[in-house]
């Protein structure tokens, strides 16, 4: 990494990829309309971008069946700020439309889709790994670029049979030393997120009112990566390390663990589904004590 | 005329050798010597204590002297006796000897007693050498033992790790050689004559004797059978004298006329003994002979400055040359190997012969391997390796089969068994989800973003509540040792409530460690223990009401555990008084079990 550091601005430039929950079935159950979260979400935008001239921002949508790049600030030219009149920078209106666009296949995409009794989770697996795509493009372009890092606006509940591709592009993003910053906005908590910030050395921060999420993103999720060695953020208590069984996709806090692999099951198997290895017949299964299990618990 | 305890004979006493002597009788008992004149007007009646005397000296049977016994007391006076045959010599003189045999045993338990006291001494050092190190330690010491709540042997009981781990360290440490070089040796001359003097110290010798084994073996052939140690020395000094000129024809002219300084001249015999021997052991793989062409110092303008003259090896007269590199070589191979012997005498011949055994037994140990040969070809063939004629490598291997990645990637959603959290309401409701969402979408688009876009009110609301989340839990105690509450009191507060700690865990070991209380003894430690505590206690309230209010709470919530602890103590003190109580109340018997007070 030696290599990407060397190429870095001497100072705070960043590359802001903003992962949008555009989940529509959250969206209908919230207090707050999608409307006034997308005015927040914009005018914390235009701050990011306002705070240095080679700040980037993009915008990659989290939908209940697809994700896509909705915005990036690299490819809209330059001095376009002005106010269209309707109290809105003018760059914005393209992210709008693509939003719309996106929505409307969003939606043809979930009609088709087969397991309509899916949790209604969004794709986090799937925008997460499209943000560490972009970054490691820009990892790989140009003389100098800018310090990147993630910021997950979500508020649907985890979807526990991502699980594994959520892990991975946690990771990943740890490997690639790019913190994943998380704000939930949902009513439960999200382990999901909380693991992310965690491993990847991001904030995790789900705010109270939401009639104020402009503050707190600002506050707290506008810092650069540069200034967050002077500042002091909010620190969350503990962190939910649960994981998700491969098996049922429950999430559990004691599981079997394969010993050749390490997927992770709810129940005794005699065989992992995933690699294969047969299992010795465990001794305490007449016995039904739960003490060679992996305790997996939140962290409080 | 001899008792068991006692011995009499008739003697005559003297109180020089030219002192004709008094006639009388010596009546030996195991305490004294006493003798009586056979003339009771005679001033000569002598009392020695058995203990007084120093030596005993006694003429040999068969010299032309009479039988004299001479005892010197411990002031140097002497007594001489004569017996009237040497038997009688004997017997007494046995007497004395087996008499002080045991006045020596009797001084010897004495000083074992002392010497209890002296260890006590050099406990009661090594504590306040502990204390001085450790200045908690001392601070705990003032406040119980100076107090009177703790003995001091209570005090260190529960400490004797303590000291014994300092004690430990004091353990002697093997003193090794010094690198300093026997050659280097310079002889001091005096300037005015040519006489040069070398000065020898027991070190070197051992140094000596140690680097060169010729010497020591020469040693042992010619001291003191053939020449005095002096010479000896002088010899050898003469011969490094030869090699330090360089004068390999002196030397050899020299080693020729006397075949004793020839061996200080000659090659070491026994020490290319023990090289060959050395190298017999070499792994065999290691071609010597390769390295042997790297030596160049035969070459001009090659070759080692040593005492301002190059050290360039001639071929005449070579046997009478020592390169610095074999000088160097064999001197650190010595250091190396340190002091094999445990020997501590001034006498040199002890220490060359020591050093001969310790070679002797090393070499045994090198020779047990039976045959050497065998051996070398075995590990030829051993570090030799011929792939193609091992066998292979077959481990036991299970491959991991990750029959289909996407059984680990991917989800199988199949198998969701989930709740589906409303799935039917959701179905239904896509559409109308959807609706809502791009209803929204669309209004931003035409309405522009709301405006105020957030309330000052709640901006404010948000800050605060922000704050309060990062300071509660930057307070949070414990959960960063860093960052811990300890840290943000003033200094004297926290060494206040550090040192309260400590006492009270000093108080609890030793209240606890009284149970049951079984002696008086340790029913008054007990009182005393909780009259300290209580003191402690009161202390604690006080600590924790004159501290700013601003950290009240979280002092109160660090002295908690420990008045916690405290009233546990106190709470058993109290019932164990009163069923204590009780019992001696209603038991007015003398059935007390383990004699309770």
């Amino acid at each position: 990494m030696a290599s990407v550091a060397s190429k870095l601005y001497s100072d705070d430039v960043s590359l802001l990829v903003l992962l949008l929950d555009t989940n529509p079935f959250f969206w209908s159950t919230t207090s707050i309309k999608f409307s006034q979260f997308l005015s927040h979400v914009l005018a914390f935008l235009n701050a990011v971008l306002g705070l240095n001239q080679l700040n980037q921002v993009v915008v990659i949508a989290t939908g209940y069946s697809s994700c896509d790049y909705i915005y990036d600030s690299s490819l809209t030219p330059n001095g376009n700020f002005e106010s269209s009149g309707s109290g809105m920078p003018a760059l914005f209106g393209s992210l709008l439309e693509k939003l719309e666009d996106f929505a409307a296949k969003d939606e043809e995409l979930s009609k088709e889709e087969e397991h309509e009794d899916r949790i209604a989770s969004s794709l986090l697996s799937g925008s997460l790994s499209m943000a560490l795509c972009y970054i490691q493009r820009v990892f790989r372009s140009g003389h100098l670029h800018p310090q990147p890092r993630i910021l997950c606006l979500q508020g649907s509940p985890d979807g526990p049979e991502q699980y594994v591709a959520v892990m991975n592009s946690i990771f990943s993003a740890q490997r690639l030393m790019v913190p994943i910053d998380s704000c939930y906005i949902g009513t439960q908590n999200s382990a999901f997120l909380q693991q992310a910030s965690y491993i990847t050395g991001g904030v995790h921060h789900t705010p109270k009112q939401l009639d104020g999420l402009f503050q707190y993103l600002t506050t707290i999720f506008a810092t650069d990566l540069h200034s967050r060695g002077f500042v002091q953020l909010p620190k969350p208590v503990g962190v939910d390390f649960r994981a998700s069984c491969f098996c049922h996709k429950k999430t559990i806090d004691m599981g079997y663990i394969c010993s050749v692999c390490l997927s992770i099951f709810c129940e005794h198997h005699k065989k992992c589904s995933t690699c294969g290895s047969v299992f010795g017949q465990s001794k305490l299964d007449d016995v039904s004590s739960v003490s060679n299990k992996k305790r997996k618990a939140p962290d409080t | 005329m001899a008792g068991g305890g006692q011995v009499e004979k008739r003697v005559r006493y003297k109180s020089s050798v030219k002192d004709p002597g008094t006639p009388g009788f010596l009546r030996l008992t195991e305490a004294m010597l006493l003798f009586v004149p056979n003339d009771p007007k005679s001033d000569s009646k002598l009392k020695v204590q058995t203990l007084n005397i120093k030596s005993q000296k006694y003429t040999k049977e068969g010299s032309n002297k009479p039988p004299w016994l001479n005892l010197t007391n411990k002031q140097g006076k002497s007594h001489i006796f004569e017996f009237e045959n040497y038997s009688d010599m004997h017997a007494c003189r046995d007497f004395i000897t087996k008499a002080l045999a045991k006045c020596e045993e009797v001084p010897k338990k004495s000083a074992v007693s002392t010497s209890t006291e002296q260890l006590s001494i050099a406990e009661l050092e090594l504590r306040f050498k502990v204390l001085r190190e450790n200045s908690e330690l001392q601070r705990l010491h003032k406040q119980f033992v100076e107090s009177k709540v703790l003995t001091e042997d209570e005090f260190w009981a529960t400490r004797k790790k303590l000291l014994g781990q300092v004690s430990t360290g004091k353990s002697k440490q093997q003193v090794g050689l010094k690198s300093m070089m026997v050659s280097g040796i310079k002889p001091s001359t005096d300037g005015r004559t040519n006489r040069v003097t070398f000065n020898l110290t027991s070190e070197i010798i051992f140094q000596i004797f140690a680097e060169k084994p010729a010497v020591r073996q020469a040693f042992i052939n010619y001291v003191p059978s053939k020449m005095t140690e002096k010479d000896f020395w002088t010899k050898y000094f003469r011969a490094e004298y030869l090699y330090s000129t360089k004068n390999t024809a002196v030397a050899a002219a020299e080693a020729a006329e006397d075949e004793e300084l020839a061996v200080f001249l000659k090659p070491d015999e026994i020490l290319a003994r023990e090289t060959r021997q050395k190298i017999r052991r070499v792994d065999p793989t290691l071609d010597m002979e390769a390295d042997q062409g790297d030596d160049y110092s035969h070459l001009m303008d090659h070759g080692i400055q040593r005492d301002g003259t190059k050290d360039v090896v001639e071929s005449q007269n070579d046997q009478f040359r020592r390169s610095l590199l074999q000088d160097l070589n064999r001197h650190s191979a010595v250091v190396l190997e340190g002091r094999s012997i445990d020997v501590e005498s001034e006498d040199t011949r002890v220490v060359a012969e020591a050093l001969t055994r310790a070679k002797q037994v090393s070499k045994a140990d090198g020779e047990t391997t039976k045959d050497a040969n065998q051996d070398r070809l075995e590990r030829m063939s051993r570090t030799a390796e011929m792939e193609d004629l091992q066998a292979p490598q077959n481990f036991p291997l299970a491959p991991l089969s990750i029959k289909d990645p996407r059984d680990y990637f991917e989800s199988q959603q199949g198998n969701v068994l989930n709740e589906p959290r409303g799935a039917g309401a959701l179905n239904r409701n896509v559409h109308e989800a959807y609706g809502l969402l791009k209803e929204s979408i669309l209004e931003i688009r035409t309405k522009g973003l709301s405006y105020p876009l957030i309330k000052s009110e709640v901006s404010f609301e948000v800050f605060s509540s922000l704050t309060q989340t990062i300071s509660t839990a930057k307070n949070i105690i414990g959960k960063n040792p860093r960052e811990s509450f300890l840290d943000r009191l003033p200094k004297s507060t926290k060494d206040e409530v550090l040192h309260h700690w400590t006492s009270i865990q000093e108080l609890l070991r030793h209240f606890w460690s009284s149970y049951p209380i079984t002696t008086t003894y340790l029913h008054t430690k007990v009182g005393k223990l909780k009259d300290a505590m209580s003191n402690t206690y009161s202390q604690l309230d006080a600590m924790k009401q004159s501290v700013q209010s601003d950290l009240r709470h979280q002092v109160s919530l660090l002295v908690r555990p420990m008045q916690q602890a405290l009233d546990a103590a106190f709470q058993h003190y109290e019932t164990d008084l009163q069923r204590r109580t009780a019992k001696s109340v209603g038991g007015s018997s003398s059935e007390r079990p383990n004699g309770g007070v």
